[in-house]
This record gives C-alpha cells, structure tokens and sequence, in this order.
C-alpha cells in the first residue's frame, strides 16, 4: 500500500503554483525580467494548455493526433473576432460577432441533437437489415446513404433555422455588455470569448472527430495533418469571407487582454478539470481505449465515443489557449497555425512524457527556455544557429530519454488520488501478542 | 420486403439515384471539358501528371520507408531539397550534364539518408514509435536551418539552370515540353528498376520478408539492419532525383523547398495506401492531377489548392480507411 505522506500533497502543489504565480507577478511589476521574458513566461503557459489536450488525446486516449495546431487557430480566430468586435465594432455591433457565434454553436448543438432523436445509427442498422435479403449490396448501401443524408440534411436545417432565430434574440441580449462599467464588461467579454474559441475547436473536434477516428493510428495522424492544412489554407483566404480577418495579411487590431493572471488562471482550471477527469472512471475508460482498445469495448465502453469526446476535450483546451495566445500578441497570421509549428506540441508531449501532466507542464516550461534561452546564449553573428542547435538538442534527448523526461510518472496532487483513509480494525490477537510479551 | 409492389419501385428509385450520380459525374467532366476548351483540359491533365510523376518518387522513399519501420520519415522531404541542390551546384558550378548531375544527386542523397538512418533511428528502433518520429522532424528542421546558412546552400531562393535547352512540341494544341517527357521517362526507369529489384533479386525478397515480418526474417538469417539501411539508400536516392526533376520543372530552388512536396508526397503515398509501391504511384497521379486541375479550373484555385488536395484525402479516408490500393487488416484479439 502506497504511503500516505503528513503534508498533503495538494497543498504542496498549491504553494508551488502559488510561489510560482507569485513570483512572476513579483518580477514583472519590480521589472526584474523584461516584457519579452514576461511574454514568454505566458507564451509558455499557455503552450502548456494547448499541449496538456493533446495529451490528453495523444497520451491519455491514444489518439495520434498532428492537427493540435488547427483547433489552437481555431480558437485564436474565433475569440479575437469575438473581442475585437467588442472594442472596434467591425460588424456593426459590439456584440454582433459574439451573438454570431453563440448562436452558431447552438444550432451545430440543436442539429446534432435533432440527430440524435431521430436515431439515425438505428434506422440506419434496420433499414439495412430490412433491405438485406431481397437487395444487392450496393443497393443498400445506397439505400442507407441517401436515406441518413436526407436526415443529416434535415438536422442540419432545423439548426441553421434555431441559430437564425436565435442570433437576433441574443444580439438584443448580450447588447447589455457594451453598458457595463468597461473593466468588468472587457473582463467579461474576454472569458465568453476564451470559452466560445474552446467550445468551437471542440465542435469541430468532435464533427471531425466521430467519423475520422475510425481511422487506425497513422492513418488519423495523417488524416488531422490534413485538417490542419486545410485550416492554415483556409485562414489565408479567410478574407473572402470575413475581411476582417484580413487572410494572408494577417488579422490586426485584437485587444491586449492577456496577462499572467489570466494564462494562470486558464492553466489551473484546466489542470483541475484533466486531473478530475482522468481519475474519474470516465478517465479510466479513456485510458482503456490507449491500451486496448478491443479489450475496452468488451468491457462495454463506448470506444466511438470515447475517442471523439478525449479529442473534443483536447481540442478545447488548445482552442483556449489560441484565445490566450491571440490577446497576447494582438496580431494573427496564418503562418503562425503552420503544419511545422504544430509538431510543438507534439514534442513537448513527448518529450515532457506521454501520460504525465506534470511532464507536459515542465516540457512546455523547457521547451520556451531552450527556444527563447537560444537567443541569448548564442553569441553574435551566430542568430541563425538557433535553429540548427535546437533540434541537436532535441535529438539528443530523444536518444538518452527515450520515453520522454517524466515517463508516465506525476508529482503530488496531479498523481492518482489514494482511495480513503480508512480505520483498518486492528484484530485482537495482533494486540496481545506484542514483541515484549513474546519473550 | 417480399413484397414486389414495394420492391421493386424502390429498386427503381436507387437505380435512378445511381443514374443521377452517373449523369452527374458524366455532365461534370464535359463542362469541365467544354469550359475553356478540350485542348486546355488535356493540358492541365499532361501538367497535373508531370507533378504527379515527381511525387511518386518522394512517394516512394516514404512508402518503402513505412512499410519496413512503420516510421513516418518526415526528414525525406528535406532529402528531396539535397538532391535538388546537389545537382544544382554540378549543374551550374562545375557543368556537369543531366545524367550525371542526377546520378550526383541520387549518390549523396544515399550517402545522407544512410548517416541520418544509422544516427537518429537506429538507436531508436526498440523505442516507442512516436520517438523516432520526434527525431525525424528534429533532423528534419536540422537539415532546412543548417543548409540555410549563409555559407551552406543559403537562405534565399536560388534559380535553377537546366542542364538542357527546353523545347516544346506541340501535338494538337497541346504544348508538351520536353522536361514532361524527361519527367515521366526517368520516373518510369526508376520505378521499373524498384520493382525488378524489389520483385526479382534475392536482396528484395530479404526486403519483402523484412517488410512482412522483421523476427522472423531475422530468424531466416537475414541481415534485417543492413535491409533497413538499405531500403533508407533507395528511398533517397529516388528522392533526390524527385527533388533534381522537382527543380528542373519549377526551377527555383531553396532550403525550405521540400516541405510542401513532401507532405503531398506522403500523403499521396497514404492515398493510395502506404506500404504499397503502385498505390504510392497512383496516389501520386491522383494527387498531382487534383492539384493542377484545381489551379486550372477553380477561379480562387491557386490558393485553395492545399485545401482541396486533402479534402479529397479525408474523402478518400471516410470511404476506404486504408486508401486506395490498402489491404484491410483484420485487428484479431
């Protein structure tokens, strides 16, 4: 049995965090370290964010995933047009985009529900029976395709009608957030907008999701890859459609919201959300899926579900952190959402261990020091090395440590919790019979 | 449903429905015929298979690669960006002609591939898959940063000499330059030479059998290392010739060049099923036509190209999890 330290160990890791929150905080407002250092301080908070999803995916669930970059885009556009229609109005209404959207998500919602009670998955399976013995199987097929389309097609109107319906009520609605005093209104703004970038990469995780993640391993891995091309190509010509958004150009004029207090804050709450969730017995079930995935559905979980609601989470989790990230540089470009740059997060979770948080945490933490630390120990007329003696680096850490620097192990409140204290009755036979009275 | 009065209306009906989709497809591909001419249409196709034959060979390296370590080698794209600079400074240095220049390529490329395989894999091939996988793309970025430097290949866009004049037949209207023709026949060669190699000689029955079962083919005494070294050498070297046609068809050539052609390349290979040379082929094929039929076709083509090529890929996916040419396996407890 596992000992059970004095000193509680989520205490331990509250001083920790809170030393550590302190002292940024500290350093920055007695101007110990300079803003750059300060913005990679939070550039590495909230790589943490986005890395700790895919480790979740990837870690936790067994999902390879390369299309992490393309839910942090996802969030980033989606919450800077959110804030910066707060503060320069580009559609006309302060909260024009923010009802745009909320709406959106709720018809994407109110279609896949419509689905849901038409049970498409069983009339698909009956029809299908029904159909089997008198017809061809390609006639079936057919049969079954046409048929879910017509009520996909139907789901899919009964949602674009809710969000028409619904987007005028909420512009009416939310208009009563451009009259709040102007640091709680922004305050207030800025958390929608943080929360709708999550929950809009985690729609589109989850519709991408179900029907890719039938793929096996690499398969997905490819499959997401491609995602996030198509998201990177999309967001150059973003203009077409929203010119704001400004495409190749690069979106502009999004409000410096982000702070260390904010990147912190996102950082805990998610860190408490993931650890929950993963010694929760849904965690449980997700971690199954890694292992085994036939062992798992035997054991009667819904695997389909499973995966696509671990990579839903995920990618909420990086879309958060693209918000955070777009508030924090003010400036979007596309080649900033890169299919490269989105092997970051990959190497940090692996390099940070697969399955550990605490890893992730740390990797995120190394990661901005040895791109950043680069900078400044290469001496001059050296800059472009950077590059070249970063992957030398990496290269030697994946030779030495070859399952990541954590492995799968947690540091204090972040490990698995121990089941409770509890009385262990002691016999009376045990008690009698004391080593003194032995002799 | 014995019932014909209700079996037979609705087999009318799905017949129909094929025959709309039939009509559709059909009506598709004359508008796009008859929309700026035949002449322009068998154009585009000729150009999209050019391109399509170039990623066959990258393809190639990356299938083979797969098939025997399952291992995703991102760095051949920047094996491919060697070729085409190795055969630049023959070319445009030291005035070597194309056959030499591209035997140069293909020999360095070898060379490289072998290095990178013995250094950054091999320690790795008992670990995770997803560790070799980081190195890949850490030697990778290695690769494109260090040849930037200044006194390597250099950061900028360099432009390309060929080492040929570029004549242009024309056949009906179509302008067909000879670069097709020297694009199509030297991918042609190489890939008739893999599959005698790798069908007809005892080392490609030794790769066939890695392929299929590394323990055991050890256990037939088959030198599995040198196989894995060997199937590296083969890939760069069709890479490096992929990266040499690559520049001798868009002749303008930098460090960071193999990136796109790459991940196509590997996504064709996956398209058509990876592990298998023909299905790396025809992906190629498809995948350079969709391209170039694109830019030709759509108003907004050039830059929605990307985005289109891997809409098909998931497409693709969603229908045949596999790709096209790849075998379904049976996953048994």
């Amino acid at each position: 049995m596992a000992r059970r330290s004095r000193f509680p160990s989520w205490l331990s890791t509250l001083l920790i965090a809170l030393g550590i929150y302190i002292l940024v905080l500290v350093a920055q407002s007695m101007e110990w370290i300079s803003t750059y250092w300060y913005n990679v301080i939070q550039l590495a908070g909230l790589t943490a964010i986005s890395a700790l999803g895919l480790n979740l995916i990837y870690g936790f669930n067994g999902q390879f995933s390369l299309g992490h970059i393309g839910f942090y885009a996802i969030g980033a556009y989606g919450s800077a047009l959110i804030t910066k229609d707060f503060v320069t109005p580009w559609s006309g209404n302060r909260v024009g985009a923010l009802s745009w959207i909320i709406a959106g998500q709720v018809g994407v919602l109110v279609a896949m529900l419509v689905l849901r009670l038409l049970r498409v998955g069983a009339l698909r399976k009956r029809l299908a029976a029904a159909l089997q013995a008198e017809f061809k199987p390609y006639e079936v097929r057919l049969a079954v395709t046409v048929v879910s389309l017509v009520l996909v097609g139907i789901g899919v109107g009964v949602g674009v009608a809710v969000a028409w319906g619904l987007q005028k009520g909420l512009a009416a609605g939310l208009a009563g957030l451009a009259r709040w005093p102007d640091a709680l209104g922004q305050n207030m703004v800025f958390f929608i907008a943080l929360l709708c970038g999550g929950t809009m990469a985690a729609l589109v995780a989850y519709l991408i999701g179900l029907p890719l993640l039938r793929l096996s391993s690499d398969y997905f891995g490819i499959a997401t890859l491609g995602f996030s091309v198509m998201i990177y190509t999309a967001l150059q010509n973003s203009d077409q459609v929203i010119p704001t958004m400004k495409g190749a150009r690069g979106m502009v004029g999004i409000p410096l919201w982000t702070t260390w207090t904010w990147v912190f804050a996102a950082l805990v709450v998610v860190v408490v959300i993931m650890r929950n969730l993963i010694h929760s017995s849904y965690g449980r079930a997700i971690v199954s899926v890694r292992e085994d995935e036939i062992a798992s559905k035997t054991m009667g979980n819904d695997v389909a579900q499973l995966k696509a609601m671990a990579f839903a989470f995920g990618a909420f989790f990086a879309g958060v952190a693209g918000g955070l990230y777009a508030h924090l540089f003010g400036f979007l470009h596309p080649s900033t959402f890169n299919f490269v740059k989105g092997f970051d997060p990959l190497i940090i979770v692996v390099f940070g261990g697969l399955g550990s948080m605490t890893g992730t945490i740390l990797g995120s933490a190394i990661f901005a020091l040895i791109i950043e630390g680069l900078r400044v120990l290469l001496p001059q007329g050296f800059e472009d090395w950077r590059f070249v003696v970063y992957p030398i680096i990496l290269l030697l850490i994946m030779l030495l440590r070859q399952k990541g620097l954590l492995g799968t192990t947690e540091w204090g409140w972040l490990r698995a919790p121990l089941p409770p204290a509890r009385e262990i009755p002691v016999p009376e036979r045990a008690v009698s019979a004391k080593p003194e009275e032995v002799g | 449903m014995k019932n014909p009065l209700i079996k037979w209306p609705l087999r009318v009906i799905i017949w129909a429905i094929y025959g709309l989709l039939a009509a559709g497809i059909v009506w598709g591909v004359i508008s796009l015929v008859r929309f700026k001419g035949p002449v322009y249409f068998v154009q585009s196709v000729i150009d999209g298979l050019r391109l399509g034959f170039v990623y066959a060979l990258v393809a190639l390296g990356y299938t083979m690669v797969y098939g025997i370590v399952r291992l995703i080698n991102f760095a051949h794209g920047d094996v491919f960006m060697v070729g085409a600079f190795t055969s630049f400074y023959a070319i445009s240095q030291y005035g070597w002609g194309f056959v030499p220049a591209i035997a140069l390529a293909m020999a360095v490329c070898m060379l490289l591939n072998v290095v990178i395989e013995r250094v950054a894999y091999k320690p790795l091939r008992d670990a995770p898959r997803i560790a070799a996988l980081i190195t890949a793309v850490g030697v990778s970025f290695f690769l494109e940063y260090f040849t930037a430097l200044k006194w390597v290949f250099g950061p900028d866009f360099v432009s390309y000499k060929r080492p040929f004049e570029v004549v242009i037949w024309e056949i009906g209207g179509v302008r067909i330059p000879n670069i097709t023709a020297i694009i199509m026949g030297v991918t042609i060669f190489l890939l008739l030479a893999l599959q005698y190699i790798v069908r007809r000689t005892k080392i490609g029955k030794a790769m066939r059998a890695t392929a299929l079962d590394k323990p055991t083919a050890r256990l037939m005494g088959i030198n599995v290392d040198g196989v894995i070294t060997l199937t590296f050498a083969i890939g760069a070297a069709l890479g490096g010739a992929g990266g040499v046609l690559y520049a001798i068809a868009y002749p303008q050539i930098w460090t960071f060049m193999g990136i796109m052609p790459g991940l196509k390349a590997f996504t064709a290979a996956v398209l058509g099923g990876i592990g298998e040379i023909t299905g790396a082929f025809i992906g190629s094929l498809l995948m350079g036509s969709i391209e170039v039929l694109v830019v030709s076709f759509l108003p907004t083509g050039s830059r929605l190209r990307d985005l289109i090529a891997f809409l098909v890929l998931i497409i693709v996916f969603l229908v045949k999890p596999t790709g096209i040419m790849g075998k379904v396996e049976v996953e048994k407890v």
